[in-house]
């Protein structure tokens, strides 16, 4: 779910209130956006791949991470790299390469059924 | 109609805006249609497209090419799928997929030299195709719920009432046709991208009169790692499943072997997986064809390569089974005249059969089935002319917008009923007469509880709409499944685990207050027999 909004990152643009499917987000005072509907959010990423400042952060989980969560804690998020980390995978963002344009993924030949004993 | 209703007229309405809306408003534009599309979240994000991204059923028009692409799910699915449709989706999606690439410049991969077109990553197919119908004068209303139909005097759609959640205010479009392009029903299990396919255009439609077909396919549910959304499937096929003890999960796979999964879930919580049988070459390749998979992993700080993390079954229903409203016309009208229907909002059977669409038939359809209904729109409202502007307009929903009782059940209750009878594995993924019934008759029970008590005004209505209309989907679900008394496609019934020639049809069910299933025949199988 929606974990973070960075207020030192976030430069007022009001897309993440946009673009969310499930419209998690509110306007909030001095322009900074607040996380209104927690509960709502679906976990689909969309909101911090659309943000211009990398100033959001999904964590994985569809339920809110405990407080004192290192998924919760910016300062890790922005050492880890974890920040930003999807718009860079995807290649969004000024002077990156589109990643789509290297997507082929492996051939995916029959799914492998496990057997009983694994050797 | 209050004084802060917005009241907006167009040629052509689509209700949705992921792949097929989005496909169906540019083709009704470029016919010359005035076009609005209305999304309940975002165009460009909403819906699972744009979070998950598909693979593409995407051929070069050569008959063998063709011919292979037909044949290899077909036993799969039963042969329900009707060959000529299969045919035309799969030279629509060439098309579409190659404009995509020249007129929408989405940056497809090269290989070897050759654009790869059997994909398309979701935030940027769906970015694009926001800009283009907004270049080609589509007028977009995001965050706008379509909450009814509207019928003119003979019970012609012709128009939508709806709430537009960011300015606390109703609207209402008139038009001259009507394309359902909602998606399918995932029954808010936070599957990936799915919470806002909650069947809200199978109940409008069958309000307005509409049929269903193949609703007993719907039992789909999606691999994710425990506790998280990502219900991206394709690349459990190098996985190896273990029990909670570390001893190996016989016969459990992505393909052929879920339901062993469902099972362990069931008895014991816990099931393992580590995507072991994958080359260092292939784990590479991976990141780059699917970054969203990776997601959990690098974010829980697991190695999918190396470590043995938990995973958990998501329903994904209708988005990836194949159940929706029935199409009965090459330009997908449905019963209902103005009323069109494209994507996960129809039935897929007719290129899917009995099988789930997902993987590659699903985003073809979408892609085909928003142009078909596209253009038909466009014509039929063309066919109107200026008559079209001067109907007396009803609205057709019923449960939530005309209950005249507030003390009834509301949405809360229905969505815990749902929790209890539909996303179980035990109900509705291994499917048992003896377990259905008695979840059908509570999912009735709910039914009649809402249609006597909820109703809303303004920002409630929308969210009581979607409980109603999960309830009404569960409900064709479970009557179909339990009028299909053999194993067919994902259709499986424990006690009927064979295939039954003599229930070689389509299975067409309607109604709200009282259901009824009818077979269809199979159409398009030439000479083919199954
Ligand atoms: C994780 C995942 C991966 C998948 N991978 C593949 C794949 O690889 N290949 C493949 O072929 N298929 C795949 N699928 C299936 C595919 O995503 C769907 O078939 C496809 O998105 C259907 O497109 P659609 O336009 O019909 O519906 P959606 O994409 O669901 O869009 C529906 C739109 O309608 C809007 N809406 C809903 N209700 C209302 C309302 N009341 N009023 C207004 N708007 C409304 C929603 O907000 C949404 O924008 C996958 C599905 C999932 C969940
Ligand atoms: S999208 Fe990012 S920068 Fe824009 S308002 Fe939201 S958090 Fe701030
Ligand atoms: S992850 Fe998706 S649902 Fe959650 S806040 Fe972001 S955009 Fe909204």
């Amino acid at each position: 779910m929606i974990e973070l909004v960075s207020e030192s990152r976030c430069v007022s643009c009001d897309v993440c209130i946009a673009v969310c499917p499930t419209n998690v987000f509110d306007a909030g005072p001095g322009g900074i956006p607040v996380i209104a509907r927690q509960s709502d959010c679906q976990t689909c990423f969309m909101c911090e791949a659309h943000c211009p400042a990398d100033a959001l952060f999904v964590a994985p989980q569809t339920h809110p991470v405990p407080d004192g969560s290192p998924l919760r804690d910016e300062s890790h998020l922005a050492s880890s790299g974890l920040l930003g980390s999807y718009r860079r995978e995807i290649g969004w963002g000024r002077g990156r390469r589109p990643g789509a344009r290297l997507a082929v993924g492996p051939e995916l030949g029959r799914a492998r059924i496990t057997p009983a004993a694994l050797s | 109609m209050s004084s802060s209703t917005l009241d907006l007229t167009a040629d052509v309405v689509v209700a949705g805006g992921g792949p097929a809306g989005t496909w169906a408003a540019l083709t009704a534009a470029v016919a010359g249609a005035d076009v609005i599309l209305l999304d309940k979240g975002y165009c460009g994000t909403s819906g699972p497209t744009a979070s998950g991204g598909t693979g593409v059923w995407y051929t070069r028009p050569d008959p063998a090419e063709r011919e292979a692409a037909m044949a290899s799910r077909e036993a799969l699915g039963g042969f329900l799928q009707d060959r000529r449709w299969m045919a035309r989706v799969l030279e629509q999606t060439y098309e579409n997929m190659n404009r995509l690439e020249t007129e929408a410049r989405y940056p497809f991969p090269l290989v070897d030299g050759v654009p790869y077109k059997r994909g398309v990553q979701g935030p940027e197919y769906m970015r694009r195709m926001r800009s283009w119908i907004k270049r080609k004068g589509v007028r977009i209303l995001d965050h706008s719920p379509v909450t009814e139909l509207l019928v003119d005097g003979i019970g012609t759609v012709a128009g939508v009432r709806g709430h537009r959640r960011q300015q606390a205010g109703d609207y209402r479009v008139r038009a001259g046709a009507v394309i359902l392009a909602t998606g399918g029903c995932a029954f808010l299990s936070k599957a990936l991208g799915c919470d806002v396919a909650t069947g809200d255009g199978a109940l409008f439609a069958a309000e307005a009169g509409a049929e269903m077909s193949g609703m007993e396919f719907s039992n789909a549910y999606g691999i994710a790692p425990a506790f998280t959304s990502v219900t991206k499937t394709a690349y459990y096929s190098f996985a190896t499943f273990f029990r909670g003890d570390g001893s190996p999960l016989a016969g459990a796979g992505s393909q052929g072997g879920r339901s062993v999964i469902a099972a362990e879930l069931l008895r014991a919580g816990t099931v393992l997986c580590r995507l072991d049988q994958a080359t260092p070459e292939q784990q590479r390749q991976m990141r780059l064809g699917q970054p969203n998979f990776f997601l959990p992993f690098d974010r829980l700080g697991i190695d999918p390569f190396t470590d043995r993390f938990p995973v958990t079954l998501l329903l994904e229903g209708t988005v990836r089974g194949t159940g929706g409203i029935r199409i009965v016309a090459d330009d997908c009208a449905t019963t209902v005249p103005g009323l069109y229907a494209a994507g996960d909002a129809a039935t897929r059977e007719l290129v899917c059969g009995a099988f789930t669409g997902g993987g590659s038939h699903n985003s073809a359809w979408a892609m085909s089935s928003g142009t078909f209904a596209g253009r038909g729109a466009a014509a039929f409202a063309a066919g109107l002319g200026a008559a079209a502007t001067r109907r007396k307009l009803t609205g057709v929903g019923e449960v939530g917008v005309t209950s005249a009782d507030e003390s009834g059940i509301g949405r809360a209750e229905a969505l815990e009923v749902i929790r209890r009878e539909v996303h179980p594995y035990d109900k509705n993924y291994l499917r048992n007469g003896s377990r259905l019934r008695p979840a059908l008759a509570e999912l009735d029970a709910v039914w009649d509880a809402l249609r006597g008590g909820a109703r809303a005004t303004g920002g409630d209505l929308p969210g009581l709409r979607q409980a109603a209309a999960m309830v009404a989907h569960a409900r064709w679900m479970y009557t179909s499944a339990l009028a299909r008394t053999e194993s067919r496609g994902m259709a499986r019934r424990e006690e009927f685990p064979e295939l039954d020639p003599n229930q070689y049809h389509r299975l067409t069910v309607g109604g709200l207050d009282t259901l009824w299933t009818r077979p269809e025949a199979v159409t398009g199988r030439g000479l083919a027999v199954a």
